[in-house]
């Protein structure tokens, strides 16, 4: 069976670093350097103290399953979830090469890159 | 200067129709409002005030739709915060009314999803481009029924919630349903036929979750004198609350509580009343976990104790502390434009008037409740509370 292709968006203005870091197999977190806190999904302006002096900084690419849940409806079902990175922030994502019913609530993960539309790499998860 | 009392709910009405091919959705609009009117007794004639969700309604912020029924404004809102939209047009009516900015307000919901055959909840829905959160979500899937479904997760990992605690909501909601002749599914079900239906999106099973209709809803809310001098049972409105619950950046993620919190507690100050004070409420029903985490968040029970506090029959008029969806709700009844505030104002109507079904009436209205939540519970989404008196 072939590999699943994600879907990809054109990157939104002052987000192209992030979708070329993960091309190259790295997961970029946004950093303020103001307020000194990351935040995800990456904005232009800082969500906690809207500040725009912010730098991209890379992961560890590490952490831990917050929630999860497997959607049956689909087939082949997946598994969407959040995972709180080592670095205190939490995103949105799959947990993938794994059989779902071994998935739990506080996991250790890593990032997995898997191919998106476009020639891309989507950031995904695996239990360590 | 408080806003309690100063507006009253005169006119309410439900469309009975589940399933809506042969009507636009501008007709369906058009449709309730004139049931709310006639219902209150005025007409459109004496509408000065217009309130409905840019997302449901057709063409611009809700001006098509005054064309459409050819009314005559001095107030306009087409405030849209998903499925709680209609319980913040109440507080915004009461406001607008209060300000002197309209006499007569009317508020209208439609939509007919089952007729265009969408996937309500288990296809993930792209949004707009622009939106700044699709390029780092929409790839990995996320669709109604799994985001609830998520914080279902969570909730039964740090609370120990179990699935056939969610089923019992379900079970009430059907209990209730089977007295409404125009129930989707008014089967009364048991907790083990909740639990053994198909998964859907893990813990949720499909009678987790609300059903897909067509439909709609209005409502008529006007100043006091007017409402008075109408001969309709009164529905004062004696508390509004409204709130935003978001993600924090992705920094201390909880996804165990709503807006509600905060909704629910403006309300009541409004009020002057408190959780024990309230006979019935409505709370929109989308999914099981829906349910169970409002009614922590509306104080009916400690934060975590919602599976335990809606087992055993607990929300079954004539059996439990707190009677909800008397209608049947979104798991039973339907669920218009796949948007539940407007159905949970309504009952809530009803039973502050003592004119719900007499099998689930509860036998004391003098104070009720509407909730509900739009957007993605937990997530990204808007609470809205409204408090209603029987006079």
């Amino acid at each position: 069976m072939s590999e699943k292709v994600y879907p990809a968006l054109p990157p939104t203005p002052g987000n192209e670093a992030y979708w070329e870091a993960a091309k190259a197999g790295k997961l970029l977190v946004k950093w303020c350097q103001d307020c000194s806190k990351p935040h995800h999904y990456p904005r232009g302006v800082c969500p906690h103290c809207m500040s725009t002096n912010l730098e991209w900084r890379e992961a560890k690419g590490t952490g831990e399953i917050y929630t999860y849940s497997i959607m049956h409806a689909a087939k082949p079902a997946y598994v969407v979830a959040y995972v709180t990175l080592d670095e205190g922030v939490s995103m949105m994502t799959n947990i993938v090469d794994v059989d779902p019913g071994k998935v739990k609530v506080g996991q250790r993960v890593k990032v997995v890159f898997k191919p998106s539309e476009g020639g891309g790499k989507l950031p995904c998860f695996t239990p360590v | 200067m408080s806003l309690k009392g100063k507006a009253y709910i005169a006119g309410a009405y439900e469309h009975p129709i589940r399933k809506a091919p042969d009507k636009s959705l501008a007709q369906l609009h058009a449709e309730v409002a004139k049931g709310a009117l006639d219902d209150a007794g005025l007409s459109k004639s004496d509408v000065d005030g217009y309130f409905c969700a840019s997302g449901d309604t057709p063409g611009l912020g809700g001006l098509s739709m005054v064309d459409y029924m050819g009314l005559s404004l001095r107030h306009i809102d087409a405030t849209d915060t998903g499925g709680s939209s209609y319980i913040v047009h109440v507080g915004h009516a009461l406001e607008a009314i209060a300000a002197g900015r309209c006499n007569v307000a009317l508020v209208t919901l439609a939509g007919r999803p089952r007729s265009e055959g969408m996937q309500t909840g288990t296809a993930p829905r792209m949004g707009n481009v622009q939106q700044p959160d699709v390029q780092f979500e929409f790839p990995y899937g996320p669709a109604t029924a799994n985001m609830y479904a998520m914080v279902a997760r969570r909730h039964m990992h740090q609370f120990g919630t179990t699935s056939e605690q969610l089923a019992w909501v379900k079970v009430a909601a059907s209990h209730h349903a089977q007295h409404n002749p125009h129930a989707m599914l008014p089967k009364v079900v048991t907790v083990e036929e909740v639990v053994s239906s198909p998964m859907v999106a893990d813990p949720l099973h499909r009678l987790d979750c609300c059903v897909i209709s067509d439909g709609g809803g209005a409502l008529v809310i006007t100043r006091p004198e007017i409402a008075k001098s109408l001969k309709r049972p009164r529905v004062k409105v004696i508390g509004v609350g409204e709130a935003t619950k978001i993600q924090g950046g992705g920094v201390g993620l909880d996804l165990t509580y709503s807006a509600g919190r905060d909704s629910a507690k403006a309300a009541f100050e409004m009020a002057g009343v408190t959780p024990s004070d309230v006979k019935y409420v409505s709370i929109y029903d989308s999914f099981t976990i829906t349910v169970v985490m409002q009614i922590e968040d509306l104080g009916f029970c400690e934060k975590g104790q919602g599976g335990k506090f809606v087992a055993d029959g607990n929300l079954i008029s004539g059996v439990g502390r707190l009677p909800f969806n008397t209608d049947g709700g979104g798991l039973c009844s339907n669920h218009p434009g796949n948007r539940g505030g407007m159905t949970k104002v309504i009952e809530a109507v009803r039973q502050a008037r003592g004119e719900a079904h007499p099998k689930v009436q509860v036998e004391n209205h003098d104070i009720v409740l509407a909730h509900g939540t739009g957007g993605s519970l937990a997530t990204r989404h808007v609470g809205a509370t409204v408090i209603l008196e029987g006079e």
